[in-house]
């Protein structure tokens, strides 16, 4: 009898490995496209590094402004290219009907939104990889911190995980070159005010018990808002 | 064309009764706060506004939820409904908040963690309406409407403890008496009454509106029809 029961658990492993092999496949389209057309991360870079520019101007940043602004101009950077991103991404799915070949694959809905967003993710590390040593170089101030590279990892998973949903959903509406901003940054606005604050600590060289709350709400944030997107995404590609 | 239920029509009656009632209450019944004087007695509809606020947002995300589980096109309505009211009231109360602050605060704004959390919150009903006007198919409008109520309402809570966070280890004096964060004034009883009777009329009034509203949608969903069905 319990032999019986014990078969139909061992054959679970099965559907998983379907469930990553397609989210790879999706992360792996989006590179190869990438790869080929550079368009995506050319323009996120070119435009963090002009808003870079902006900001040099608009903040005046000599070195004593520099020490405790250093945080917040990284992530509003980061969060305006990371739109740009979001966006771009999403409307090349739109563009030919290619989400909608997406969607006919016979895989599982959530297995297209972690392939997206994991793609997303990647995109974004990869502006921010190479924004950090230019500002570092551009403002002589060394910004390879292994804490602060964890606050980044940290906040963009979140950025991400929410700005890949909701860029889904910006993308099929009227509106939609304007739209994902005003939808995504009033909802990511803890994020926000968690990575700014944990990396303005490590940059500033605060004792770890200070920076903890803020890498606990990060965390916190990515688990609630991946599983809640997780959970709703069926619902905003459904046709 | 269905009449109008009567008991809406007595819920009408109530609801005004009870606003008039709770209008007197505040001018006449509860008495003038010894430090802060008169100004004080705009706590009553400031606190209940701002409650009424945070229950439409509540009532649009649970519809929301309702919503995706059973795509009955009522609870699209009521979500909306929800999202509008909850609006109007949250800007009540910001406002209603602003004037109680330049006496006391001495200034019209801080970025008190209440303050920012109920800021935030009317940009995140302002992106859900923006979010319904860009879709015209009414099925996804209500799809998107629901995810959106769903993800926005979650975040409020971490909003509000991440603008906390920020003030405890940041503490920011903006040189005023500030008081506490629920008012440094003690409640006498008859205070106590008019302030839970406020909180009591704006509920009604949440309700009340709440149905004229849905049974908008509804007509106005009839009217649709009809037209369509005029048209072929």
């Amino acid at each position: 009898m319990t032999e019986d029961v014990s078969q139909p658990l061992v054959a679970t492993p099965k559907p998983a490995a379907g469930f990553l092999r397609a989210m790879l496949a999706v992360v792996w389209k989006d590179m190869a496209a990438e790869l080929r057309s550079r368009e995506l991360l050319s323009a996120m870079l070119v435009f963090a590094l002009l808003v870079i520019l902006i900001f040099n101007f608009a903040l005046e940043l000599d070195t004593k402004t520099r020490s405790t602004v250093t945080a917040g101009v990284l992530w509003v950077t980061f969060a305006f290219a990371g739109t740009l991103g979001l966006n771009r991404s999403m409307a090349m799915e739109k563009d030919r009907g290619c989400l909608d070949g997406l969607l006919l694959a016979p895989v599982d809905r959530s297995a297209i939104y972690f392939g997206k967003a994991i793609g997303n993710l990647i995109f974004m590390l990869i502006v921010e990889i190479i924004v950090l040593p230019v500002y570092s170089v551009l403002y002589n101030t060394n910004l390879f911190n292994p804490g602060l590279l964890l606050v980044i990892l940290l906040g963009s998973i979140g950025y991400v995980a929410v700005g890949t949903l909701l860029s889904s959903m910006a993308v099929q509406t009227r509106t939609r070159d304007v739209l994902l901003p005003i939808l995504l940054f009033p909802v990511v606005i803890p994020v926000f005010i968690a990575a700014v604050k944990a990396s303005s600590g490590f940059l500033q060289g605060i004792e770890m018990a200070e920076i903890q709350p803020w890498l606990t709400l990060l965390v916190v944030y990515d688990v609630i808002f991946t599983a809640v997107a997780f959970m709703v995404f069926d619902y905003v590609v459904e046709e | 064309m269905e009449p109008k239920p009567r008991l809406l029509t007595l819920l009408d009656i109530v609801t005004v009764l009870m606003l008039i009632i709770a209008t007197a209450m505040v001018f006449f019944y509860a008495p003038m706060e010894a430090v802060m004087g008169n100004v004080q007695r705009v706590f009553y509809f400031h606190v209940a506004a701002g409650w009424v606020g945070m229950l439409g947002f509540l009532v649009a995300a649970v519809a929301g939820v309702i919503y995706l589980i059973t795509s009955g096109q009522k609870w699209d309505r009521v979500g909306l409904a929800a999202v509008e009211i909850g609006m109007v009231f949250a800007l009540i109360n910001v406002v209603t908040g602003s004037i109680w602050a330049r006496p006391i605060w001495n200034t019209w704004w801080t970025w008190d963690p209440r303050l920012t959390t109920a800021t935030i919150m009317l940009l995140i009903y302002a992106a859900y309406l923006l979010l319904r006007q860009g879709l015209d198919d009414p099925d996804r409008r209500a799809r998107f409407g629901a995810v959106y109520a769903i993800v926005g309402f979650l975040s409020v809570p971490l909003t509000f403890f991440s603008a906390r966070l920020f003030r405890t280890i940041h503490p920011v004096v903006v040189g005023t008496n500030q008081p506490g964060a629920t008012g440094a004034f003690d409640m006498t009883p008859i205070m106590l009454q008019t302030f839970l009777f406020s909180l009591l009329t704006f509920t009604f009034i949440f309700i009340d509106l709440l149905w004229h509203r849905v049974r908008l949608g509804k007509l106005a969903d009839q009217v649709e029809q009809m037209k369509l069905k005029a048209t072929i």
